[in-house]
């Protein structure tokens, strides 16, 4: 599994509600939530991202609330993976959860930049950047996180689990 | 090597003698509690599980709180699919407006959180169960969905930073201040996915409104939990609320902290937090001249009776200064009755506040007192974010009860001692 595209570069400490708003959580429906994606913090996100970007960030990504709102609008926005030094830890979990990948990565943080051209393989953990030809490695996921990444969420593969050996959880 | 307060909690649901730092448990719940903004996501996801039913009737507990009374035709519908699955669910504990309260406030009031108890929910501020001796923890919607249909959840078991607590608060000091304190000592991601466990002399004078203040930003330091020994008082309070039994767990003596603090309370002086993070602390002394459009008193940080009755104290009397716009809003509507009863409600209002329904509405920018841009409020509650309480360029500063309500009488932050030694 690969993620590869433009880079959108953040400090330290980004909260949930500035990813998405609270004025917006009266649905919870992703699309609309894309569409506002990172609106207090840089409103030109959402006409400038594209399909398969980066977003990488310093210390602490995801603080503050628990609103899965936060990875969801990410995530339907079309971003591909996030990269941070550290991560608030509801925002982990939330993100695993929904099958955002992300990786925790000081190195590589602070050999990005913004507009930066950036690959990432998700099986070893190398992340490539390709603008300025260096790379990093970051710790690969834990083999239940990567069949929770390839089925989309927890949900998704707790179904396809179920399916398989036909037990319930 | 023994174990902290939050590993024995953990260890017993996981039917484990230990568990160390690190080690991925999965563990029993004793409570999953979810609002209208988190639990219809959630709803979503159990029905895509395939489960039909919820694991335990009365551990299950449903608080629309934070766009309600409903703000609009969308809050509407989400509160609707959350009334609907309560009922579908036969889900014992499903507060509607009229019985509810901010959920934090409520469910220590309704006894539904006792000591030793493992609870998950989908809202960050669910780390305030620690006041009680409780291991409890915010998570997403899809923790919460799963949590509902298995009654398990898996957890890293955390490390800890112990706070030996000495001394005895001053003046106005409170929870607020103290909590505030240590978030600005150790940065607001200080205590990233660790406990923040609460121990020490000084906790006999913390009262347990106090204490839920404290282990309610346990999160702004990027915890996974806070929380506190237990004492008379806890037991008092139980006693007071609960019929459930109890365990009390008490931290080693040999257990492993990755750093102890010690502090002497006698030395803190209110303190407020200025934009844009609840770690940019400054004391009241230090403060300056901040004018100020709005005060802000309530939420599941400072909602509580004695949080009111601080604040109607400061304001009995006085006047709320011309242009400041202050709001009230109580934790619970036993809170609100309990207020009213006592006469602080017309207090309150006679200084010229506005007392609104309990609603985690303008805490999160929801509703009911909205910043426009430039405005700046002081208010009691959690978050000082970029836009947290309304338009980006809106300004937000964390404090007291007693320094919200004197800053609402002169129109800017203001010492309590100040304001009282002028008159």
């Amino acid at each position: 599994m690969k993620a590869k595209g433009r880079v959108f570069r953040y400090n330290n400490n980004v909260d949930t509600d500035v990813i998405i708003p609270a004025r917006y959580l009266n649905t919870s429906d992703p699309k609309e939530l894309a569409a506002h994606c990172m609106e207090d913090i840089d409103p030109d996100f959402v006409k400038n991202v594209k399909p398969g970007d980066i977003i990488v960030a310093d210390r602490n990504f995801g603080c503050g609330s628990s609103r899965e709102h936060a990875p969801i609008a990410i995530k339907a926005s079309g971003v591909s993976c996030v990269i941070a030094s550290t991560f608030a830890r509801i925002f982990y979990r939330n993100a695993i959860n929904i099958g955002l990948p992300i990786l925790e990565c000081e190195q590589a943080v602070k050999g990005i930049e913004a507009g930066d051209e950036v690959e990432v393989d998700f099986d070893t953990g190398i992340i490539r950047n390709l603008t300025k030809g260096t790379t990093f490695k970051a710790r690969p996921f834990p083999e239940f996180m990567k069949k929770i990444m390839a089925a989309d969420g927890l949900v998704n593969y707790i179904r396809t689990k179920n399916a398989g050996d036909g037990s319930p959880s | 090597m023994g174990m902290t307060m939050t590993q024995k909690i953990l260890a017993a649901h996981a039917g484990l003698d230990r568990v160390e730092a690190g080690q991925l448990i999965e563990a029993n719940l004793d409570l999953v509690l979810g609002n209208d903004i988190t639990s219809p996501v959630a709803i979503r996801e159990f029905e895509k599980m395939g489960a039909n039913k919820v694991f335990h009737r009365s551990k299950v507990a449903l608080v629309p709180d934070h766009f309600t009374p409903n703000k609009d035709i969308k809050a509407a519908e989400q509160c609707k699919c959350v009334r609907e699955f309560a009922k579908k669910m036969e889900v014992e504990n499903y507060f509607e407006v009229g019985e509810m309260g901010i959920e934090h406030c409520l469910l220590p009031e309704k006894g539904l959180v006792v000591p030793g108890d493992l609870v998950i929910g989908a809202d960050s501020h669910t780390c305030t169960y620690g006041a009680l001796g409780a291991f409890s923890t915010g998570v997403g919607s899809t923790d919460m969905a799963a949590g509902m249909a298995t009654g398990k959840c898996w957890f890293k078991v955390p490390s800890a930073i112990k706070f030996v607590l000495k001394g005895k608060p001053q003046g106005w000091v409170s929870g607020k201040d103290i909590i505030l304190h240590i978030i600005g000592m150790i940065g607001v991601d200080g205590a990233l996915y660790k406990s923040m466990e609460f121990v020490g002399d000084g906790i006999q004078h913390i009262s347990m409104d106090g204490r839920f203040t404290m282990a309610n930003m346990a999160i702004e330091a990027g915890a996974k939990n806070g929380i506190f020994i237990v004492d008379e008082k806890t037991i008092e309070y139980v006693l007071n609320h609960s019929s459930k039994s109890w365990t009390v767990y008490e931290p080693d003596a040999d257990a492993e902290y990755d750093e102890v603090y010690e502090i002497d309370l006698s030395k803190i002086r209110p303190t407020v937090a200025f934009p844009h993070l609840p770690d940019n602390t400054r004391t009241i002394d230090e403060v300056g001249d901040v004018e100020i459009d709005q005060v802000v008193i309530g939420s599941c940080t400072n909602g509580r009776m004695e949080d009111l009755r601080v604040a109607a104290k400061i304001l009995k009397g006085r006047k709320v200064k011309k242009g400041v716009r202050v709001i009230v809003f109580p934790g619970t509507q036993k809170i609100y009755l309990d207020a009213l009863k006592e006469g602080i409600i017309e207090q309150l209002i006679e200084a010229g506040a506005v007392v609104s329904t309990p609603t985690c509405g303008p805490c999160l920018g929801g509703h009911m007192g909205i910043l426009a841009k430039g405005e700046r409020a002081v208010a009691t509650t959690n978050r000082n974010f970029v836009g947290r309480m309304g338009h980006t360029e809106s300004e937000v500063y964390l404090a007291s009860p007693a320094v919200a309500a004197a800053s609402a009488v002169t129109g800017k932050i203001t010492d309590p001692d100040t304001l009282l030694k002028a008159d």
